[in-house]
């Protein structure tokens, strides 16, 4: 089977316009989350991680979502040689929401049902760069960003494509922090993952693009190896009580690249910092054998970015893997529950190969994938 | 040689009728979705209460879940080897827009929760207990050739054994669902052709449509 390899990525987010601006970011413990007051969104004070009101602002020729999509893959694709225009490359986009703030702002009719649906952003923005196959979509809740990775991944193995890029955004808007609320799933303060007194998520705003492909780059790569989804069966929007069905994506993700427990160096958990959420994955990482191994929840940085949280933490975690440093979780300080995890509060510098980077979500989804870190050629 | 795989059921449901195996099952008489869908699922005479919780997208992939599956044997399988693979156009954009309407009064958490596409996928999971790979991809149209080559894949790697896939669309009084079973054993082999035939009985599409 082909190899996969991260040849490119950009993650935009309020923390700044690339990965490595990032990167410098979370290593000296900045979150881009913050208490705001804006009526627009919420009668309610809240803490997020948003953009300031003067980027990504929706134009006639473009939404706020497309936007950050546009600049995300502008970062990315600058100094890049792949030829987008070329016929094995492909376009995946990853997004719950995309474009739904316009049911807020425009007016309701089939225009506005066409100019929302994810299928015409894609193809605008497929158009922008001039990537020639239609692209392909894929909407599947907290775990999109994993799944667009994960069928970027197959594309290639099975050689149907050699590139495929992949960009992810979602935007905050009422209708989205309106939901999360309703649920009381918002916390009142900063998210606290995987901490005993945690009380819910923040949201964010981001964007994220990596490009992979058979060709291995020169020097030192980051290989994505396998990847694997299962569905719980119990729920729709409350995680398994055992763990058992993310425990399986990890297991299955484990086998395919060959690796035991003790060959994972960090795991990148999706962390959103619910009661319910970090504590299946806690059991999950458990049954997995992983519970020594550290861990990470990068949502006291970023808030839950949604559609583009996989494709941000997958490409945080491959730059971990190169710099071999892990992120500390930003908002832990006190270990809960009765499945302890070795998570992460400090900075960790120490020779990085191997990451496991899993995710779950609403219709209980879960997702998991392996990034390697392959060795120079001689 | 290269594996072969087959549609060894279909279900549609779309103008008031319900086909299986191209057969008429079911015809209703109603003039709105929900009373169609009610009709239908009283039709299957199963007792499922969180049947009425659901909102249109996911009752109606439901039901064409159910229908497509009454012959299926699944105890044949692991759970973990069956997975649901779906497509629409329009995501949720039907419950998003009820969602949207319940924020101008309370924000209602059980419509919230519809207002993504692979819920529908959730709730057929939780139904007939699978648990094996499911993605939703949005397409601005039925996309034979996506479904019928990527799904193989799942197959031929041996991700999958089994592989419930299609399209579930629903948006105002607009509806279609054309759900497939794919399987190692069957008659009709599972290639873009068929599955567009089947999508499409009425019209002969080319293969290479798209792109």
């Amino acid at each position: 089977m082909k190899k996969v390899y991260l040849v490119a990525d950009n993650v935009y987010s309020p923390l700044g316009a690339t990965t490595t601006q990032n990167f410098e970011h979370l290593v000296n413990g900045v979150s881009g989350v913050r208490q705001h007051d804006d009526k627009a969104l919420s009668d309610d004070l809240f803490f997020a991680s948003l953009f300031e009101k003067v980027y990504f602002q929706t134009d006639e020729y473009c939404t706020k979502f497309e936007h950050l999509l546009i600049a995300s893959l502008t970062e990315t694709l600058h100094g890049v040689d792949k030829n987008i225009s070329d016929k094995k490359t492909v376009l995946i986009i990853s997004s719950t929401k995309g474009n739904i703030s316009l049911l807020e702002t425009e007016q309701a009719g089939p225009e506005l049902d066409e100019r929302i649906a994810l299928h015409s952003s894609a193809k605008k923005i497929a158009r922008h760069f001039g990537f020639v196959n239609e692209p392909i979509i894929v909407s599947h809740a907290c775990i999109s960003g994993l799944v667009a990775m994960i069928t970027g991944m197959r594309l290639i193995q099975s050689g149907q494509y050699d590139h495929a890029v992949i960009a992810g955004a979602d935007v905050i808007s009422k209708f989205v922090l309106s939901g999360f609320q309703s649920f009381q799933a918002v916390s009142q303060g900063l998210c606290k993952p995987f901490d005993a007194d945690r009380d819910g998520i923040n949201l964010g705003e981001g964007a994220a693009t990596v490009i992979l492909s058979a060709d291995k780059p020169t020097g030192e790569a980051i290989e994505l190896v396998s990847g694997a989804i299962s569905n719980d069966a119990n729920h729709i929007s409350g995680p398994s009580r055992t763990g058992e069905e993310l425990y399986y994506a990890i297991n299955k993700a484990m086998d395919a690249a060959g690796l035991k427990p003790e060959d994972i160096d960090f795991i990148s958990a999706h962390g959103t910092a619910t009661v319910y959420n970090d504590e299946m994955e806690a059991k999950a990482v458990t049954l997995a054998g992983l519970q020594h191994v550290p861990l990470n929840s990068l949502k006291g940085f970023y808030g839950h970015t949604l559609g583009a949280s996989g494709l941000i933490e997958a490409i945080v975690s491959a730059q971990s893997l190169k710099q071999n440093t892990i992120i500390p979780t930003k908002g832990f300080s006190k270990q809960g529950g009765a499945n302890p995890v070795n998570v992460c509060s400090q900075l960790i510098s120490t020779p990085l190969n191997r990451c496991l980077k899993i995710a779950s979500g609403f219709g209980g989804c879960n997702a998991a994938i392996i990034l390697t870190k392959s060795q120079q050629d001689i | 040689m290269k594996n072969q795989y087959y549609i060894s059921a279909h279900c549609s449901i779309s103008d008031n009728i319900v086909r299986y195996n191209n057969e008429v099952v079911f015809a209703g008489t109603e003039n709105d979705i929900p009373g169609f869908f009610l009709s239908v699922y009283q039709h299957l005479g199963v007792k499922y209460p969180k049947f009425y919780k659901m909102d249109n997208l996911a009752k109606l992939g439901w039901l064409t879940a159910e229908v497509l599956l009454k012959d299926f044997d699944k105890a044949k399988y692991q759970p973990t080897d069956i997975g649901v693979v779906l497509t629409n156009a329009n995501s949720s954009l039907d419950a998003d827009k009820r969602y949207y309407d319940s924020m101008q009064e309370i924000a209602s958490p059980a419509l919230f929760v519809y207002t993504l596409p692979n819920i529908v996928i959730g709730e057929i999971c939780i139904r007939h207990h699978f648990k094996g790979e499911n993605a939703f991809y949005i397409f601005d149209r039925f996309n034979a050739d996506f479904i019928a080559s990527y799904v193989y894949n799942l197959l031929d790697i041996r991700q999958l054994n089994v592989c419930i896939c299609g399209w579930v669309e629903l948006l105002g009084d607009e509806y279609k669902a054309v759900l497939f079973l794919i399987e190692k054993d069957g008659v009709m082999p599972f290639k873009t052709e068929n599955i567009n035939k089947i999508y499409n009985p009425t019209q002969t599409l080319s293969e290479k449509e798209g792109f």
